[in-house]
């Protein structure tokens, strides 16, 4: 008869355990509890000051969003700045990486002034855009009066279809040097012999890009994709602080309705029903994504 | 026809000059090796004649044609790098017919081309694979096909065979050789392994510091080194080296006096100090014999290391150290007295101060 396994491979099991069990506990303290608990309140009854036992009450707040215009309206806007936002990054991203990959001087400078938006916080960011879209003192009304562009104030935050636009130009100003970063790092990997064999071959500059360049990014590109679509899909500092989701609902996010549902109404077991809705929406994307992307393999 | 001519080609970055002067006209169909030690400046050379590296001084005559300013796909040159270089998101057949491809070849040709290529390289059945489901051999293999394929007049190969295993290495080297001679194209081979340069070249251009040191047949080169960097870079295990003084009658001899000849084999003229060079290989070890003629020694075995067929051995004459490469079978050993035997004409001296080498 063998054993299966040796004690000392068992010591070494146990070990291994031992170091991990830590950060396990954290994490289902931290991350895998507040999911079950949503979903968990999502399907049920209370109250926040425990005056009212939990009811289980099924699939009752899903049925009330479903009808409930305003859930998806945010869906929608959420959906929208999101496909709007994230291709403008990810072109602006690309663009600033492959820039930033070309020897020139003071390239270390430029590299860090890039970084420097997506440094700052959102909330500060997004103060700061307010005023240079504010209609009275704002810097862009300035210019474009003085230009004389046009003759009225342009009211940036306060037109349902520019508001959004005004939004995307905060986000991708914000993000693009993320994506840029990790598709920088991605071009870095690339072998300079590639670029050679391409010159041997006969290609141009456009062909290099598109033939050895692009698809060699298909790694960097979905994982700055993934992480970038995940925050549009949440967002939630931008519209609350540059526009509080106005005019009327023409920029309430997903995130900022769940927010005013949990906090302004106290309506919290039908807020962890939009969470979730959320959660999902977030989760089919990235499989969407990591799927398109593996097929074309 | 295609030679491929350099014209007093010179590379400078700055003030360092990678390359200086390299004048040499390669035959066609030649199979012409550059080598050298790292940082000698064949790499940069061979990525002149690609186009890859601008060229700072001369004129590079590819078929008479003058291409200092020429696009790489327009010399009729193809390469093959150390590193494959293979697009890795692409298929073998992709790889192969990317450069045919921006030619704008019809799909049928192109077809047609890679196809006969993939079937002398044997690769048929790997069209469809990407590089990194293939083995090293297979990887050079569709580099090497990369460049057939596109029927270039010269071949330039940037140390295909580095990347490679000890075992693949040889069998690679010698498909390479059956294949320059089905082929016959002017090839251009850059390596920093002497057995590689020897075994393909025709003619072996040896440099150092940016400096041809050296151009001759693999034989030339050996037998005839031009200085003491090349008699000491060809060869393996390297040249014994030796310094020899003058005496007043008119004999060589060792600082520590235990090695003398009584001549050199070349006229030394007026010198009083030179550099004597020994092939291991040219050295005649007898176990337990007395020294006999005028270049017979008395030596003591310090250490012996077997390597299969052949053995080292370390031997001390006096204070003077020498390597001598003997049979392998029954070898003196460690401690046994030996007498050692030089052949005039064997003997390789050098200038003291130049390295040059000295000739009747």
């Amino acid at each position: 008869m063998t054993n299966m396994t040796s004690p000392l491979d068992r010591r070494r099991h146990l070990t291994g355990m031992a170091f991990i069990t830590p950060t396990m506990a954290v994490i289902i303290a931290i991350l895998v509890y507040p999911i079950l608990q949503s979903i968990v309140l999502s399907f049920g009854q209370s109250s926040i000051d425990g005056s009212e036992p939990y009811s289980f009450v099924g699939l009752k707040h899903y049925a009330t969003l479903a009808g409930n215009e305003r859930f998806w309206n945010s869906l929608w806007v959420t959906l929208v700045f999101t496909g709007l936002s994230i291709p403008l990054e990810l072109a602006m991203g690309i663009g600033l990486a492959v820039l930033l990959n070309e020897h020139f001087r003071f390239k270390g400078i430029a590299r860090l002034a890039v970084l420097f938006p997506w440094a700052l916080p959102t909330a500060l960011n997004t103060l700061m855009w307010r005023w240079m879209y504010n209609t009275d003192y704002g810097l862009f009304n300035a210019a474009a009066l003085q230009s004389g562009i046009v003759d009225r104030p342009i009211n940036w935050l306060g037109d349902e279809t520019l508001a959004m636009g005004s939004m995307v130009v905060v986000a991708v100003w914000k993000t693009s040097s993320f994506m840029a970063l990790i598709i920088l790092a991605g071009l870095q990997s690339i072998p300079r012999e590639l670029y050679e064999a391409g010159r041997m071959d006969g290609m141009t500059r456009w062909q290099e890009f598109r033939e050895i360049t692009l698809p060699l990014l298909k790694g960097p590109i979905l994982v700055a994709l993934i992480v970038r679509s995940m925050d549009a899909l949440r967002t939630f500092e931008l519209p609350f602080n540059l526009t509080d989701g106005g005019p009327v609902t023409a920029t309430e996010s997903l995130s900022l309705y769940a927010y005013k549902v949990i906090f302004d109404f106290i309506e919290f077991n039908y807020g962890a029903a939009i969470v979730v809705v959320q959660f999902l929406v977030i989760f089919a994307m990235s499989l969407l994504y990591i799927l398109t992307l593996r097929n074309k393999d | 026809m295609t030679e491929v001519k350099l014209d007093r080609i010179g590379k400078s970055y700055g003030s360092v000059e990678a390359v200086q002067q390299f004048d040499l006209t390669i035959r066609e169909g030649e199979f012409l090796v550059l080598l050298g030690p790292s940082g000698c400046g064949k790499s940069t050379t061979l990525r002149m004649i690609a186009g890859l590296e601008s060229i700072t001084k001369g004129d590079l005559m590819i078929g008479g044609t003058r291409m200092n300013d020429v696009d790489p796909k327009d010399r009729g040159v193809a390469m093959v790098f150390q590193n494959y270089a293979l697009y890795p998101h692409k298929t073998v057949f992709d790889n192969m017919a990317m450069a045919l491809k921006l030619q704008k070849v019809p799909a049928a040709e192109i077809q047609d081309r890679v196809g006969r290529t993939a079937e002398l390289l044997g690769l048929t059945d790997y069209l469809h694979r990407k590089p990194a489901a293939l083995s090293g051999g297979q990887r050079q293999r569709v580099a090497i096909g990369r460049a057939i394929v596109r029927t270039p007049d010269v071949f330039l190969f940037d140390e295909p065979l580095s990347n490679l295993d000890a075992k693949l290495r040889v069998k690679m080297r010698m498909e390479l050789q059956e294949l320059h001679d089905r082929l016959g194209a002017t090839s251009v081979y850059v390596t920093h392994d002497q057995v590689e340069a020897m075994t393909l070249a025709d003619r072996i251009v040896i440099m150092n510091g940016g400096v041809v040191a050296q151009v001759g047949t693999p034989r030339e080169v050996y037998d005839r080194p031009a200085d003491e960097f090349v008699a000491g870079f060809i060869g393996s295990p390297a040249m014994n080296f030796l310094d020899l003084m003058r005496d007043d009658t008119g004999r060589w001899i060792t600082e520590c006096g235990s090695l003398v000849l009584p001549s050199l084999p070349v006229d030394a003229g007026a010198r009083r100090q030179v550099r004597l060079g020994v092939r291991p290989e040219h050295i005649a070890v007898t176990a337990g014999g007395q020294p006999q003629g005028d270049l017979d020694y008395q030596a003591e075995v310090l250490l012996d290391e077997l390597l299969g067929a052949d053995a080292l051995l370390s031997l001390g004459v006096g204070k003077a150290r020498l390597l001598a490469r003997v049979g392998g079978t029954d070898h003196p050993v460690q401690g046994d007295r030996v007498a050692i035997a030089l052949t005039a004409a064997q003997l390789h001296v050098f200038d003291a101060d130049t390295g040059v080498a000295l000739r009747d």
